[in-house]
């Protein structure tokens, strides 16, 4: 007779738990991604995939790499801060290909205003005109004004 | 060698942490660019903004954000002189196309360019139930949207307003601190297209990045302080009436 009576009971139980165990690990193993939890409780290659993702503004120095004589004009005047960017749009397409792909010609007398344009909730000591009071008869911005470097007569075209 | 049975169980759990290391694999990093090293904020000067609304054209350009959606927007704020606690808020289109001029006078007027704070103690984070959306090793908040449900929690949980449900994805989407260029060592799209500067990308743990030395030189703020969720969007020159 043996020691503990109808002991191929528990032989079941813990064999069902032991089959159970090993369903629970090998599912978590294809479930789970490979990189779950390396970090945190997240996967840790979202990160890689989220930097992957092509630039589309290429950065003023990118553009400074061939605009040499634009940049050396802009840093005499009034918008030394402003990226090329900032006015010329998104331009990594054009930066990866100069030749192929060239940036819009930009119309000055819809772009001047959108930061010129005088706005009550402006800083008070920017520079703000009233479009329809300003003197220029309907001319475009840059007949007076070199837009990169604005002051009347600064600048020569680049 | 002989290995008895107390030593074998002894290696087990440490051959299990060898295996799941093996099986994470090493991601991709971009060349010389090192998680621990940085710790990403911005800084957002109210006293140059001018709101142009060009970081919130270019950071849909840079990010396909959805028409009517934002990822940054820009609200223009007017305070009368006798009611502090009760501005008058508008953003039309989120700022995206300039603001109309202001007939009202009196009172003061301003802009507060607005997007995700990447709080350190983000309550977003907190809330996600499958671990789709995380604070980086370098301070950054992402959603991964290969994992996101799309169980709008964490859109609830932001105290400043800053996620939404992309209707293409049907996940949550947010500003990513345009992680895809701040690892090459670009700016931001929006800092990239700012005009006056109101926006500085701040590496805060770069001594040699401009941040600290404006941090001590200026009365800075973040908003909703009270909810302590370590925001990393400094304001200088803010004004105690926004939200």
């Amino acid at each position: 007779m043996s020691r503990f009576q109808d002991s191929e009971h528990l032989l079941r139980v813990v064999l069902a738990f032991a089959l159970g165990t090993l369903v629970f690990v090998l599912a978590r193993t294809f479930l789970v991604p490979q990189s779950f939890g390396e970090y945190g409780h997240y996967r840790a290659n979202a990160m890689t995939e989220i930097a992957a993702k092509p630039v589309v503004f290429a950065g003023h120095q990118t553009c400074e790499t061939c605009h040499v004589d634009v940049q050396e004009l802009k840093t005499k005047g009034k918008h030394a801060p402003v990226n090329c960017e900032a006015c010329h749009g998104a331009q990594a397409k054009h930066a990866d290909d100069p030749g192929a792909i060239q940036p819009p010609k930009l119309d000055t007398a819809t772009l001047c205003v959108r930061c010129h344009e005088v706005n009550g909730a402006r800083p008070q000591n920017f520079p703000q005109i009233v479009a329809k009071e300003h003197d220029s008869a309907g001319l475009p911005c840059e007949t007076c004004h070199q837009p990169h470097s604005p002051r009347i007569g600064a600048g020569a075209k680049p | 060698m002989k290995i008895d049975r107390r030593q074998l169980l002894l290696l087990l759990p440490a051959a299990a942490v060898a295996w799941d290391a093996v099986l994470a694999g090493t991601p991709e990093a971009a060349p010389n660019y090192k998680l621990t090293e940085h710790w990403w904020g911005m800084l957002v000067d109210i006293s140059k903004c001018i709101g142009c609304g060009n970081c919130v054209r270019a950071c849909a350009t840079e990010n396909d954000v959805p028409e009517g959606y934002f990822r940054t927007w820009v609200e223009r704020y007017h305070v009368s002189d006798y009611d502090l606690v009760n501005p008058v808020v508008d953003s039309p289109d989120g700022g995206k196309q300039g603001f109309p001029p202001y007939t009202e006078t009196g009172g003061k007027n301003f802009f507060v360019p607005k997007m995700c704070n990447h709080c350190a103690e983000s309550p977003c984070t907190q809330v996600c139930p499958v671990g789709a959306t995380f604070t980086t090793p370098d301070g950054v908040v992402l959603v991964d949207k290969e994992y996101c449900i799309g169980c709008r929690y964490c859109i609830q949980a932001c105290p400043y307003g800053c996620r939404f449900l992309n209707p293409k994805t049907q996940t949550a989407d947010k500003c990513t601190l345009c992680y895809h260029r701040i690892t090459k060592g670009l700016t931001t799209a929006c800092c990239e297209a700012c005009p006056t500067g109101a926006r500085q990308l701040a590496d805060l743990k770069n001594p040699k990045d401009p941040i600290h030395a404006f941090l001590k030189t200026h009365t800075v703020q973040v908003l909703k302080p009270s909810m302590a969720t370590g925001a990393k969007l400094f304001y200088n020159d803010l004004d105690g009436s926004v939200r």
